[in-house]
Parts: C-alpha cells; structure tokens; sequence
C-alpha cells in the first residue's frame, strides 16, 4: 500500500521541553492508524505536526522531516493554506461554530470560493450524507448547530471538512465527549470514511484502537516505542513497555 | 447584651440595603430634578432653532448639530485606529516587552484627565498642526481621548470568543486573516458595538477637551467646514449657567435634559446589546 504520511527522525520541543524525541513512522493510505499511551505522551503534538498546528504556539522548534506526497512539510516554504486542505482535523471536544447546520458545511467552500452558490445545496446534501446525518437533518439545515447532539455536532465537525476535499483525516480523541453507544456508530463512520480518506486518530481507549485501527503506534515520554499492524500490537506487542501499557500495568 | 446572630444579620442588612439606596439616590434626584426643570423648555422649537438674544431665548440647533458632528468625526478616527489595533494586539503581537508596554500605556492613557487631553490637543491640532480651533482639531482630540475605551472593550470582545473558533478555522486551510475576518470577528461584533457606544456617549458629554480645540462660545450658524468651529451641547451648557448672566433656569435645564438624553439612550442602547449578545452566546 501506498505512505499518506512519512515522519523522519521527528523531534519536537516545547521551549526547552522535548514533547517528541526522534519519532519515525510511516501511515498507509486509505487506512486508519491509531495513536495510544498514556496521558501527555505526545499523542496530539505529533498529530498537530502533521497539519502544523503546532506552529500556532509561541516558542515551538521541530526537527526533522515529515514527508506527505514527496514533499517534506516541515520545510521553510510550505503553503500552511494548501497543507491544511489537504490534512483536515478533528478535535476532542466537539467544536461546531455557533452558526446554522448549513453554514457549518459551507463556511470552508464559502471563504475558499471553491464552490459556485448552485453547488452549496448540494454541497451540504453530499457531506451531510458521509457522515450519515442527512436523514436526521435535511429538514433542519437551517438549525442552529450547538442544538445538536454531541455525537451530531461531532459527525458534523467531521463533515464540515469534507467539502475542502483533504485525503487524510487527523482526529484527536474525537469520541472522548461521547457515549459508548455514540461512540460506537462514529467508528463506524470511520471505517466507511476510511474507503476515501487516511485517518489519523488519538485515543486513549485502547479497545477504540483495536476495533477501529490498521496500525497502531504506541507512545511514552514523547517516543513511539513500537509501531506496527495493530493485531500484532495487541497480541504479540515485541516491548515489554507496550505490554504493560495494553495489558494496563500503568496509564 | 447576649450576642444574637439573628440580630446581627438584621443589621447587616439593613445597613448594606440602605447604602444600596443612597447610592441610587443622587442619580434619581438629578435625573428627577433636570427632567422636572427642563422639560417645560423641550419644544420643536428648542430643538430645531438657533439661539436668540444672547443665547437666552431661542433654541439649542446648533450645539445639538455641532456635537452630533464631533461625535462622527470622533468615530472616523478612533473607531477604525482603535479596532485595528486592538486586533493587532490580540491576534497577532507576541507578548514581549513592546506590546506590554503598549497595553501599558493604553491602561494610562484611560486614567489621563479630560482637561489634560484639551491642553494636548491645543498644542498639538490646533497650533502645531494649524488646524486652529475646528471640528477636525475637536474630533482628533476626542477620538484619542476615546481610543483606550474602544481599545479595550474590542480587545476584551476578541479575548472573550473561544480559541478553538481560531483553531478550527486555520485547521480549514484559511488564512489567518481571513480566520480573523469571518470566525472571530463576527463574533466580537456586539462587544465592539457597545464600546463604540460607550465611546460615543463619552466624547459627547466632554467639555474640557472641547474647550480649547473647537466649542464656539456663540456661532448661530451651522459649520461650512471641517475647519469652522462649532458649537457644542456641554460647553454650551457651561456657558449659559456660568457666563451669560439672566438665562432662564428652563434653558439651562432644558440643554441639560437633551445632552443627558443623548448620552443615556447611548448607554441604554450599550447595555441592551451587551445583554442580547450575552444571552445568545452559547460557548
Ligand atoms: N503548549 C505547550 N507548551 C508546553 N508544553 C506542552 C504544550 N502542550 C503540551 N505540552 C507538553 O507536552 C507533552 C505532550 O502533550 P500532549 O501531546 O498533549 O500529550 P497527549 O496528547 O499524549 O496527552 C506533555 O508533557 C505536555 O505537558
Ligand atoms: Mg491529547
């Protein structure tokens, strides 16, 4: 299968913190990738390396190169604009703006002129329908968003990325809001979204990772201590760290 | 006497509900008092004439006009400078030693006495710059007098919509300014509107900075220019009560009534939309 995303020799720091320490793993595409370990490992500063998230905090240096397409994203001259269409993020907490269902879906398409007005119904039709919310809400569109479930609002975060068209999908503790059952159906979504896109997911539930993932990374102290498919990373992990973690001696 | 906390409450009470009522009691009386001595002065006539007979008789029209004038000529400076650098400030400057010292300086400009800014505006519009006693000379002292109010109600707006707005947005691919432009500002819009109101109530009901920079004592006529001087609605008041000797009381009460009018529905309007904006925030 193909790479969606290359880290070489990644190394991160917060100040004189190092959040990442010489991280090297490679994503397949079309398919989802899990990143477990305890809490403040590192799990959401690698993810927001791969669209440069981080770069919004003062006082980040990162070494190394993430590769995405043949082309190292870390470099001097990347268009953040174009990288952050094509890698779209989800975050922890719900976080629709406080406007209608439908402006939710438009608001990319609409600042990016990439769509002409007669597309924006169907637009929103088609994202709404990705994410399996179309029959729910194709008679509320004009609704305000925040009225929504938390699982709607998440379903919905994921759809308004879909009309900027990105190929990998990073989604950091995307269900930590939800229900189990809520949960249940936005892994579902995942493996249907899979077919399109390469999803990236952090979670700290790792019967999320096991249900869901192709290849898990597990992290500790800002280091990836194993990566591999993750069948094997919960069978047969080959570090004893990795099987402390999943068999839940700590974390 | 046995202590009795049933007693002690009750005193407490009573003693903090009356200073509550005595707080409330001066802006009554002034409110009841100009209302009650100026209304009988309010007619089409006070309001749409030019003064008479030494300013005696007659009506307010060109105070009323001259400080509607400042007012927007106090906007078109302080609002667009206030707005962008208090966007400056929030979204963009890094917290290092130059943007603190300027939050500094936008803290004690606030504190700086109206009269101070008079003199100021004296020295710098209407002399240095030779813009003489004028509207513009009047509007540019104002409006720096207003800035830190619109400075800081503008940042405190931006400050108040989540960051996650921010981050979801530039997580969309658009630019940061466009981020500012169509997720944050929209947002921040009512908070922006009520220190613009705050502004304005302000820059109308000053006299000392007006003083020097642009209130003509007596000009019944209407402004050609933004380089004529005008007449304006506090300075007039001051002038009538101080250094016009027999004017009926009514007049007097009557300038007062409409500036306080134009100030108060200014602030009404402010806290209305304050608390609109706060019922509809949902974050
Ligand atoms: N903005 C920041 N500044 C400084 N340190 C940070 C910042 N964000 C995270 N860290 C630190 O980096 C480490 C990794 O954090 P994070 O990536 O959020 O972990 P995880 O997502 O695995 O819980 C933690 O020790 C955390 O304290
Ligand atoms: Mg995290």
């Amino acid at each position: 299968m193909k790479t969606a995303v290359e880290t070489q020799d990644l190394n991160l720091f917060y100040g004189d913190f190092q959040a990442l320490k010489n991280i090297n793993l490679r994503v397949k595409e079309n398919s989802i990738t899990a990143l477990i370990g305890p809490s403040g490992c590192g799990k959401s500063t690698l993810l927001r390396t791969f669209n440069r998230m981080n770069d919004l905090i003062e006082g980040v240096r990162i070494e190394g190169r993430i590769v995405i397409e043949g082309e190292n994203i870390l470099a001097g001259g990347t268009d953040l604009v174009t990288l952050r269409k094509k890698v779209g993020m989800v975050f922890q907490r719900p976080n629709p703006f406080p406007l209608s269902i439908e402006e939710n879906i438009l608001f990319a398409p609409k600042i990016h002129k990439t769509a002409a007005k007669a597309d924006h119904e169907r637009i929103v039709e088609e994202s709404l329908k990705s994410v399996l919310l179309w029959d729910n809400l194709k008679d509320k569109l004009g609704k305000n968003a925040l009225n929504l479930t938390l699982e709607q609002q998440q379903r919905l975060c994921i759809a308004r990325l879909l009309p900027v068209k990105p190929e990998i999908l990073l989604m950091d503790e995307p269900c930590s809001a939800l229900d189990p059952i809520a949960t249940e159906r936005i892994e579902e979504l995942m493996r249907v979204l899979k077919e399109h896109y390469t999803i990236l997911i952090v979670t700290h539930n790792m019967q999320q990772a096991a249900r869901v993932s192709d290849d898990t990374g597990f992290m500790l102290l800002g280091e990836l201590i194993e990566f591999a498919s993750t069948g094997s990373i919960f069978t047969n992990p080959s570090d004893q760290r990795t099987n402390d973690y999943i068999t839940g001696r700590f974390g | 006497m046995k202590h009795n906390p049933y007693r002690t409450e009750k005193i407490a009470f009573s003693l903090l509900f009356l200073a509550t009522i005595v707080v409330l009691l001066p802006v009554i009386l002034i409110i009841g008092i100009i209302v009650q001595k100026g209304w009988p002065a309010i007619s089409w006539e006070f309001l749409t004439a030019m003064p008479e007979k030494g300013m005696r008789e007659g009506g307010i029209f060109p105070a009323i006009v001259g400080t509607l004038f400042l007012v927007l000529g106090t906007l078109t400076f302080a609002l667009p400078l206030g707005v962008m650098s208090a966007i400056f400030l929030v979204e963009y400057a890094k917290d290092n030693v130059l943007t603190r010292l300027v939050k500094l300086a936008i803290i004690n400009l606030a504190g700086v006495p109206s009269v101070v800014y008079g003199l100021f505006g004296l020295g710098i519009f209407v002399m240095f710059l030779k813009f003489g006693a004028s509207i513009l000379a009047g509007s540019l002292t104002l409006a720096i007098m207003v800035l830190p109010i619109i400075i800081t109600t503008t940042r405190e707006a931006l400050e108040s919509v989540p960051q996650s707005f921010r981050e979801v947005s530039l997580s969309l691919g658009v630019s940061k300014w466009q981020t500012i432009r169509y997720s944050v500002l929209p947002h921040a819009l009512p908070g922006i509107l009520t220190g613009i109101i705050l502004a304005v109530s302000r820059a109308a009901g000053e006299t000392a900075p007006i003083l020097f920079t642009v209130a003509a004592f007596y000009l019944p006529k209407l402004p050609d220019s933004i380089f004529d001087q005008v007449m304006a609605l506090p300075y007039h008041l001051y002038v009538i009560s101080t250094q016009v000797p027999n004017v009926d009381p009514k007049v007097r009460y009557g300038t007062a009534l409409v500036l306080l009018l134009i100030v108060l529905s200014m602030n009404f309007v402010a806290i209305v939309l304050r608390s609109k904006f706060r019922k509809k925030k949902k974050w």
